[in-house]
């Protein structure tokens, strides 16, 4: 495994994702140095509106990952290639819903399997109202149980899965529990 | 009259022995297989537990019979029944004392071998009645079990027929005489391998029986519980007694082929005690088997009678001829 | 794949394993298509026990969120307080006194053996073998009650707190553990002398369902699954917590890929963990046992935080999306026996059915962890 590599192939990969917006290149990292150092204005400013594509390299001690990167939804795929490539495992899939912005997160957590310590998070996010996402599935079998779970839950489309399916709800659940906008 | 009073008396007696075995044995099991497993066992109805199987029996009598909406009727009734008839009939070959024997036929093995295969087919009956496919997988694999170890047990007996030159139990024992050594079981003048074909045997009485490590048939672990999943109440306490029924017969059968039967081991008073005693060991090794080993595969099982048991068994019975021939 | 199975003569059938089955350990379903003996797919279905403990954890406060800790791996509870009190303390940047750790370190290492003793016992229960699981329960319930002494309950703990351990332990639990220790080591050789060498068994195990170390990767595998498959990987040693990283113990690693690896890391773990509790009993350091000044309404900063410890069945690491309120905006758990099971569909092909069994019972799955 190659940090080096991994942290410039995943910085390019979310580089080639940027909008052509020269300003905001340097955007995220500015959120996490002043979202730790306190600057409380700009952070807060920074804080509500939704994180642009980038990486960040985190601290382990304190957000148990070392690099936390955001990229557009087509390119989770490139992601995961260039992952597995180094021999990382897929840990998790997950998803959060941003109902302010109007958008779901899908969460791909990363850690090495040959341990050594070594964790990426890779984001990327899409609309509440076509939530569509490649599926990594063919690239980790693993990725299956929690691609589908992550769908039924929060109601992301992993576009390519072999079996999008109710899995722990009942087979006749109509609603996706984790959205924030779900009344039970 | 007399021949009456005879068998009246007989039945009675099998009856007996039988009802008290079943339900004892169950006892017995438990109790041990709690010594085994660092616990007690039964205690609470009755001093020692002894009257569990009495409570065991009245609540699998009192039970409702369900027959699953799936099951042939004709067949799941009469499997249950079908198993237990033949494990009853066969007791009247067996000679517990040289004169305490219901009936002498002068062809009790081949009756024993042929009464003992019908229990087989009743497991594929129930299986197959009872329109589950957990049962019918447990029913396939008791058949192919039952054939494969049946060919090594006939294989096995055969020697003893060649050397006793009879099929009448109480002949075969009567010809081992009294003091162990002349048991057929280390006759080491009739044919050298005779140890080895006692285990065979046992091997195969004890596949024969379902048991563990060959209770394929039943296999909780898989099969849920096998042929009896879909019995509930008597159904089921049929098929409980006619397995304890078929483990006398079958420890009944090794005593009387190679521990000498009612022959006493040390020479003085041969009687119903001696064989009852020894056919009793057998049991509690069964019992004791049951409760250490875990189950083989069904292929595992296979192999061992078809690789191993059916060849050696075929080499023992050319020795046995070789040194019946030669000495 | 057998000939048979090949050949155009082939007629399959559904089999439903579950969710009521002896083998599957509680309410996991397997869906099978069976060709004679032989499996042509088994697809496990989950969800019977299915609580949602995810949105639990974002109705509830920090605190509520304690006792969800208990009811995910009955049989591992306390690692999953540890991933719980690791993760907000984490984010909260709390320190937890030294001697609190230590019980940490004491009460989980407890709960990892009891949770091998009984997958031992359940797992030879599985192959047919009924007495050593009462051994096994046996020595189980000393460890509950030692645990139950100072946790105050046997199965669902719920001990951790934010920044320390409800209850300090006392005289009692130190000498009851070691008494345990010292009457424990002795009975592994004699697991291993009843059940091990047994040829029936090793016909069994050995060589059946083998699971490559890629395929763990590529499934997530953790734990004594990916351990058995020969890959050193243990969260107490590659990405250290809590007091692990001064304790001297191995990481039992067994190439063999099959059932007989991944039993056998279990039963070579149960001794490391003897040694763990011996050396952190001797090293118990005093003190207190919470650290001052935890706010009782406690607001993480915003931002998520990824915690993972070794539980008993491999890495179980919570991910949770904090908002700063004093309820988690998104808690996400990840269960190890989710992914360990997950790599079941593909690994059992062409398995015959006991082997099958066989195979699902060396993963261990505790099935209120897989569904959450």
């Amino acid at each position: 495994m190659d940090r080096a590599k991994i942290k410039r192939e995943l910085e390019n990969l979310a580089a080639a994702g940027l909008p052509a917006e020269p300003v905001q290149e340097k955007a995220p990292v500015e959120v996490q140095a002043e979202g730790e150092a306190g600057g409380k204005e700009k952070a807060k400013k920074a804080e509500e509106a939704p994180r642009k594509n980038g990486l960040i390299e985190t601290e382990y001690a304190k957000r148990g990952a070392h690099l936390d990167v955001q990229i557009n939804p087509d390119q989770v795929v490139r992601a995961a290639e260039i992952l597995d490539g180094e021999g990382m495992t897929l840990e998790m899939v997950t998803g959060v819903d941003w109902i302010k912005d109007g958008q779901l997160e899908v969460i791909y957590d990363y850690s090495h399997a040959g341990g050594q310590l070594f964790r990426v998070v890779v984001r990327a996010r899409v609309d509440r109202n076509k939530p569509d996402i490649p599926t990594v599935c063919h690239i980790y079998g693993g990725a299956n149980w929690h691609e589908r779970e992550t769908w039924e839950m929060l109601g992301i489309n992993f576009a390519g899965h072999p079996q999008l399916e109710h899995f722990l709800l009942p087979e006749d659940a109509d609603f996706y529990p984790l959205r924030k906008d779900f009344k039970p | 009259m007399n021949e009456l009073i005879r068998l009246l008396s007989y039945m009675i007696g099998i009856a007996a022995f039988l009802g008290l075995n079943l339900a004892y044995l169950g006892w017995v099991e438990r109790k041990g297989a709690g010594h085994f497993q660092r616990r007690t066992g039964p205690k609470e109805v009755g001093p020692y537990g002894l009257l569990q199987p009495l409570a065991d029996g009245l609540k699998l009598m009192s039970k409702q019979l369900i027959i699953p909406a799936n099951a042939d009727k004709a067949l799941y009734m009469c499997a249950p029944i079908l198993i237990m008839v033949p494990a009853v009939l066969l007791f009247v070959a067996i000679p517990f004392g040289e004169h305490l024997v219901p009936r002498e036929f002068n062809f009790g093995l081949i009756m024993m071998f042929a009464f003992a295969s019908v229990g087989g087919l009743s497991i594929l009956i129930g299986g197959w009645g009872s329109g589950n496919k957990y049962s019918l997988i447990a029913g396939a694999r008791a058949v192919s079990q039952n054939v494969a170890y049946e060919i090594p047990m006939l294989l096995t007996a055969i020697n003893i027929v060649m050397i006793t030159g009879s099929m009448d139990l109480n002949e075969i024992i009567r010809q081992q005489g009294s003091y162990f050594w002349n048991w057929n079981i280390f006759r080491l003048d009739k044919s050298v391998l005779m140890p080895v074909s006692f285990l065979v045997f046992f091997i195969c009485s004890l596949a024969e029986t379902n048991r563990t490590p060959f209770d394929m048939g039943e296999c909780e672990g898989e099969l849920v519980a096998g042929y009896h999943t879909e019995y509930g109440g008597m159904g089921f306490g049929l098929f409980m007694m006619a397995e304890y029924a078929n483990l006398v017969i079958g420890c009944s059968l090794t005593t009387i082929l190679f521990l000498g039967g009612w022959q006493s081991p040390i020479g003085i008073w041969p009687g119903p005690h001696w064989f009852l005693l020894k056919m009793y060991f057998l049991v509690w090794c069964f019992v004791w088997i049951r409760w250490t080993y875990p189950r083989t595969t069904f292929w595992g099982l296979l192999n061992l009678s078809w690789k191993y048991l059916i060849p050696f068994s075929l080499v023992n019975l050319l020795l046995t001829a070789l040194f019946i021939k030669v000495f | 794949m057998s000939s048979l199975a090949q050949s155009h003569l082939r007629e399959t059938f559904e089999l439903n394993i579950g969710p009521q089955h002896p083998a599957t350990h509680g309410v996991l379903r397997i869906k099978v298509v069976m060709d004679g003996e032989y499996i042509d797919r088994a697809e496990p279905i989950l969800g019977y026990i299915h609580r949602m403990h995810e949105k639990m954890g974002e109705n509830r406060t920090w605190n509520q969120f304690w006792p969800n800790m208990g009811r995910l791996d009955y049989l591992s509870a306390i690692a999953y307080n540890h991933c719980y009190a690791g993760l907000v303390e984490r984010a909260m940047e709390i320190v937890v006194p030294e001697r609190a750790e230590y019980i940490r370190v004491i009460t989980a290492e407890l709960n990892r053996i009891q949770s091998h003793l009984l997958g031992f016992g359940a797992y030879i229960m599985d192959l047919g073998g009924f007495t050593p699981l009462m051994y096994a329960m046996d020595e189980r319930e000393q460890i509950l009650d030692l645990l139950e002494s100072v946790t105050g309950s046997r199965l669902t703990y719920c001990y951790f707190r934010f920044g320390g351990v409800y209850n300090d332990i006392d005289d009692d639990f130190i000498t009851g553990t070691r008494a345990f220790i010292k009457r424990f080591r002795p009975q592994i050789p004699i697991y291993h002398k009843l059940v091990t060498g047994n040829v029936i068994l090793m016909d069994r195990l050995i060589g059946v369902g083998p699971v490559s170390a890629e395929m763990c990767r590529k499934y997530g595998a953790t734990g004594p699954v990916l351990r058995g498959s020969g890959v050193n990987y243990d969260i107490r040693r590659n990405e250290p917590y809590s007091v692990y990283p001064e304790l001297d113990f191995d990481i039992p690693v067994y190439k063999e890929c099959d059932s007989m690896a991944r039993y056998m890391v279990r039963m070579d773990e149960m001794v490391q963990s003897c040694r763990i509790i011996e050396q952190a009993l001797d090293k118990l350091p005093e003190g207190p046992v919470m650290a001052e000044k935890v706010p009782k309404a406690l607001k993480p900063p915003k931002g998520d935080f990824h915690f993972a410890v070794e539980a008993a069945r491999g890495t179980f690491s919570m991910r949770t999306v904090s908002d700063g309120t004093n309820t988690s905006y998104r808690m996400r758990l990840r269960s190890p026996t989710y992914s360990n099971v997950s790599l079941f569909e593909e690994a059992s092909r062409g398995m015959l059915l006991s082997d099958a069994l066989a195979f699902l019972g060396s993963l261990d799955p505790v099935i209120p962890e897989m569904d959450r």
